[in-house]
């Protein structure tokens, strides 16, 4: 919580993210993976497998920004910047722009755009229909991410159906150690395991903080302190 | 006439005239070429950039080794007519799981491979075992220029110009006893300059293994050398083996032992999972791996980012020439 001198490096990075320019210069900061993809597809630069490192890449890229789309709640808590609450429907976006991207390049540049050869993969491969139904489960948040479809569902519709993104993170992670499991090669995967395990597990640590500390007070009994 | 460019008309049966070939050097150069004109245009930071980066890659490739090359093969589909996969792209985008699991580690850690002195121990169900240096097989028999589609079980392909000799040659001078059914073949695990040894993926040593039929095969070759050059660390110097209607990983890299045997050698990958990796590995599109479609590959370097896969051939398009090894077998089961 700012607790500090008026001007403290926290409210000027608050006033900062306020800023009317922040919010464009995350949008096209969020542009620049898909743009640097780009420029190296039409350059020939992404190496022997240029199919493949799109692949790849673009799937790292949806890592990345669902990290950074679950980092926007812990770290407004922790900091106080209520700005932040302002980027994470942008975030959200991007993390399902990506995820389209990653399996666009998936079904074109690997299948050739042939259904049928890639319903059939899908059922085959276990970490591709894991990642599919990844990418299914954020159809619905990023068709209801826009005000006026929170506001027909409720607040606390809403807020149920975006709970998702928790069963989404897990898939992601499932489908990203599959894929991995192939060559035993888990470092990269362990990483991002314990970037999106710190942030399931502060909500989880949330709830549990929040719900210990109603019982005492529905049920009225004499808990010592320590209990909580 | 060949063309800089990636083709997208010559595939199937609709084989290049080996002029067309692509010239080692135009191969190399197609990468810095594109990128030149495409920073061109954008000014010359961006060309001081993407030159920085041709670099970057033209030195991935490791640097040119001497020269060993060898008389063209008369061996019935030794010779391809297909175009070459890239010197870059072959040097650059390898499997060889002792310097790391990734295809572009290789390319980065294998200059730590010492290859002198470096020797072949030959032992066995033979009557002549031996120790070959490796001077000694350099000119043990005439090299001879192959040029083999490499199918990787991963789905990706490459044409490749090896120089070698017949695995046949270095059978008979050792005299296989009649107990000799299997050959097995043991590879380096250096600790000290392989840093993917420490990793649990595959046991160490890779060891592969042929039958007695395959091993002899013609078409089955020892080589020291590719694209005219002697084999650089990240493709198996000073020398592998190269059987091209098997998966890639049947032919293993470095190898230090050749060992005749009566049973059939429990490879590496049969070991790790051997619900995934038989032990005769045949390039075959109707049996999938149990993960994937063994169906279509991708030629590397070949054919541009939106064109479609090519589909695989029976015996990697070697057919005529070793399907008569496995007449009566059910492929599907001895996968």
């Amino acid at each position: 919580m700012p607790n500090a001198t008026p001007a403290s490096l926290q409210d000027r990075l608050h006033r900062l993210w306020m800023h009317r320019l922040a919010r464009p210069v995350l949008f096209v900061l969020c542009l620049l993976p898909l743009a640097h993809l780009a420029w190296g597809a039409a350059t020939d630069a992404l190496g022997p497998n240029p199919a493949e490192a799109l692949i790849r890449r673009s799937g790292e890229w949806t890592l990345r920004l669902l990290c950074a789309t679950l980092a926007v709640t812990p770290l407004r808590e922790w900091t106080g910047w209520s700005a932040l609450a302002r980027w994470r429907r942008m975030l959200g976006l991007y993390t399902a722009f990506y995820a389209c991207v990653h399996f666009l390049s998936y079904a074109w540049l690997d299948m050739g755009l042939e259904w049928a050869d890639i319903a059939v993969d899908i059922a085959k491969r276990p970490f591709i229909l894991v990642g599919a139904l990844a990418l299914l489960l954020l159809v619905p948040l990023a068709a209801t991410s826009f005000g006026r479809a929170m506001r027909a569902m409720g607040g606390a519709n809403w807020k149920a159906l975006h709970r998702a993104v928790y069963a989404i993170a897990l898939l992601a992670l499932l489908h990203f150690f599959w894929m991995r499991a192939g060559k035993n090669d888990f470092a990269l995967w362990t990483i991002y395991a314990a970037v999106l395990g710190v942030l399931l597990g502060w909500r989880v640590w949330r709830q549990m903080r929040s719900y210990l500390a109603s019982v005492p007070r529905s049920t009225g009994a004499g808990v010592p302190p320590t209990a909580g | 006439m060949g063309h800089p460019f990636r083709s997208r008309v010559a595939r199937g049966l609709d084989h290049p005239h080996p002029s067309e070939i692509t010239p080692r050097a135009w191969a190399m150069g197609r990468r810095a070429w594109l990128r030149s004109v495409a920073a061109g245009a954008l000014g010359p930071a961006l060309a001081a950039w993407a030159s920085r980066d041709a670099l970057a890659q033209a030195k991935s490739g490791g640097p040119s080794g001497a020269p060993l090359t060898g008389a063209r093969s008369g061996v019935a589909g030794a010779v391809t007519m297909e175009r070459h996969t890239s010197r870059q792209d072959a040097t650059s985008y390898n499997n060889f799981y002792e310097f790391g699991t990734d295809k572009a580690d290789p390319a980065r850690q294998a200059h730590a491979l010492r290859t002198r002195p470096w020797t072949v121990a030959v032992d066995g169900e033979v009557k002549r075992a031996q120790v070959f240096d490796i001077e000694t097989l350099l000119k043990l028999a005439p090299m001879e220029e192959r040029i083999y589609r490499l199918r990787c079980v991963e789905g990706w392909s490459m044409v490749i110009p090896w120089v070698g000799w017949p695995l046949a040659e270095l059978i008979r001078r050792v005299e296989p006893t009649g107990n000799a059914k299997f050959v097995e073949f043991h590879t380096l695990a250096d600790s000290k300059t392989m840093p993917g040894i420490s990793s649990r993926v595959l046991e160490w040593p890779y060891v592969e293994g042929l039958r007695m039929d395959e091993a002899q095969h013609p078409l089955t070759l020892l080589a020291f050398g590719m694209y005219g050059e002697v084999l650089p660390p990240q493709n198996g110097a000073p020398l592998r083996l190269v059987v091209p209607w098997k998966y890639g990983f049947k032919s293993g890299k470095s190898l230090v032992r050749i060992r005749f045997v009566e049973r059939e050698p429990r490879t590496a990958w049969f070991k790790a999972a051997p619900q995934e990796y038989g032990f005769y590995s045949n390039v075959n599109p109707k049996v999938d791996h149990p993960r994937w479609s063994q169906a279509n590959e991708r030629r590397i370097g070949e054919d541009g980012l939106f064109a479609k896969k090519r589909p695989t051939l029976m015996f990697n398009g070697y057919e005529a020439q070793v399907g008569q090894l496995y007449a009566g077998m059910d492929l599907a089961r001895h996968f």
